[in-house]
């Protein structure tokens, strides 16, 4: 199994989902190169979110392919953990532990998934930290903490695992307003630094600041993409016309 | 700070306290206890009957119900310790990923949780036996072993319920979050899921312990020497006089309320504090 960092680094091909009866993906194809930051929008109840958690097999598809780094996550061998330690993935609900402090969220997984040294670890936390604007916040739990200031611990708590690529699943939508604008600030520090990253969002202005390209999905499927210049001058399908017409 | 307004606004909502029956809190048993112990005493010196003042029969006894109460004590702690380790390893089961596993926890769990507590206790002393022998060595199987491992049964299946309600209490984001940053389902469960339920699981503990320690006089009916049966035998002893019935039970009363209500009222408080942190 080779990959070269000039293949996808998530490639989707033909994926279909369902939950029960109901069909949430039929049949969604996208490639993600390394570095890439790309943006899947629409309307809700479209399928994003589950197309996202398929990515790091927190759901399973029926049928299609979805390639991370060249290994199939179809597959019933699959090793999900190995997966997982390259895909991280940051919640709309933050779910940050509640019984562990913020530095304690961000080195946990490093010292018992990792097994890295405690003290490399708790450095590389505080680190992370800083990075994502939290410092002197070490030491507070998740309950003390506003929605913001989770949002980016459960960020760093991501990054702690070094990942290849992280999904992102509607991670302002929970968040007040005025605390929205610090955690865009995070990802696009993020992004800035070369982060693969697959947005699920509805910040329209973001994607367009951010994103390499965007992904418009309605019903399940694909209705359009491009790159965020052409896709928000000139959206050629109807459906898209519409949800832009309603959103910007 | 008083509270007037005809504007449509939120006024600080303050909890009723509970609605107490005919006007009784539950410390109110205190004087009716004590009542039941005085009460024959104070009327005895009015009588002219020979035998002595209930209240110094009562105090030569005491001692011994004592005791007695001691017993059924450690027959609780016992029971309550030998039901949770395996009442918890049962809850375990009931959230396993092993189908055969979850089913046979379910129906061990469901089973002893839906029986009386006196009939597994009969169930325990009379199917198992007085003693059991190990390579020729026997070891004799006291009734207040017996009685400890019948009562630890519906304990068990509490305790099972215990466990698996806390941890289908919790949001599924959180078993979300460790999966997707590749915990084992072992360490999820082991760092992340189970700390996050002890304070969830505490005041129903506690609760459970409370009930199974006054369910431990159930241990008379099939003769263990705890407090009650020590009470009839006193009764016995003394000739059966019926001024003494209601000092004797009241004592015994008495007993499990001093040891059973406060183990209430600290339950309710963590109740309350939890319930503000979540």
């Amino acid at each position: 199994m080779s990959w070269n960092t000039s293949d996808p680094m998530v490639s989707l091909k033909d994926v279909h989902k369902s939950f029960g009866d109901l069909k949430v993906l039929n049949g969604v194809s996208l490639d993600v190169m390394k570095g890439d930051v790309i943006c899947i929008i629409g309307p809700s109840g479209s399928g994003k979110s589950t197309l996202i958690r398929c990515i790091n097999a927190l759901n399973d598809i029926q049928q299609g392919s979805i390639l991370v780094e060249g290994q199939e996550v179809n597959d019933p061998k699959l090793n999900k953990l190995e997966l997982r330690k390259k895909v991280g993935m940051v919640f709309q609900q933050y779910n940050l532990f509640p019984h562990k402090t913020a530095l304690q969220n961000v080195m946990m997984a490093p010292v018992r998934v990792l097994k890295q040294d405690k003290d490399a670890a708790e450095k590389s936390a505080r680190a992370l930290i800083k990075k994502v604007r939290l410092e002197g916040k070490e030491d507070a739990y998740p309950g003390e903490l506003s929605g913001g200031q989770q949002q980016r611990v459960a960020i760093a708590r991501s990054l702690a695992m070094q990942p290849d690529v992280i999904l992102f699943d509607e991670v302002t939508a929970a968040l007040d307003p005025e605390t929205v604008g610090e955690v865009l600030q995070t990802i696009k520090d993020l992004a800035e630094d070369g982060m693969t990253c697959i947005l699920v969002t509805h910040e329209m202005a973001f994607a367009r600041e951010v994103a390499d390209h965007i992904y418009f999905t309605d019903r399940g499927v694909i209705v359009e993409h491009g790159p965020p210049d052409t896709f928000f001058k000139n959206a050629q399908d109807p459906r898209t016309k519409e949800f832009l017409s309603q959103i910007l | 700070m008083t509270w007037k307004t005809d504007l449509p606004v939120m006024l600080p909502v303050t909890k009723p306290e509970p609605e107490p029956f005919l006007g009784l809190k539950a410390w109110h048993i205190l004087p009716v206890a004590l009542f039941a112990i005085l009460g024959p005493s104070l009327g005895f010196a009015q009588t002219e009957d020979g035998g002595q003042n209930p209240l110094v029969v009562l105090m030569n006894w005491a001692p011994l119900l004592l005791q007695g109460f001691v017993f059924n004590l450690v027959i609780s702690v016992s029971a309550m310790a030998l039901g949770t380790v395996v009442g918890a390893l049962l809850g375990l089961g009931q959230i396993s990923l092993i189908p055969v596993v979850r089913g046979g926890s379910w129906f061990v769990t469901q089973f002893f949780r839906n029986a009386p507590w006196l009939v597994l206790l009969f169930f325990a002393m009379f199917l198992l036996p007085f003693e059991i022998s190990i390579l020729g060595l026997k070891i004799p199987f006291p009734d207040w072993l017996k009685a400890i491992l019948g009562l630890s049964l519906p304990v068990m299946a509490n305790v099972s319920e215990i466990v698996r309600g806390a941890v289908r209490s919790l949001p599924s984001g959180q078993w979300e979050a460790a999966e997707s940053l590749a915990y084992t389902r072992m360490q999820t469960l082991w760092l992340i899921i189970l700390p996050q339920c002890v304070k969830r699981m505490l005041p129903p503990w506690m609760n459970l312990y409370s009930i199974l320690t006054m369910a431990t006089v159930l241990a008379s009916i099939v003769g263990v020497s705890e407090v009650m049966t020590l009470t009839g035998q006193a009764l016995a002893s003394e000739g059966g006089r019926p001024e003494l019935l209601a000092p004797f039970y009241g004592f015994v009363l008495l007993l499990f309320f001093i040891y059973c209500y406060p183990i209430a009222r600290f339950t309710v408080r963590l109740e309350k504090k939890f319930a503000v942190i979540g």
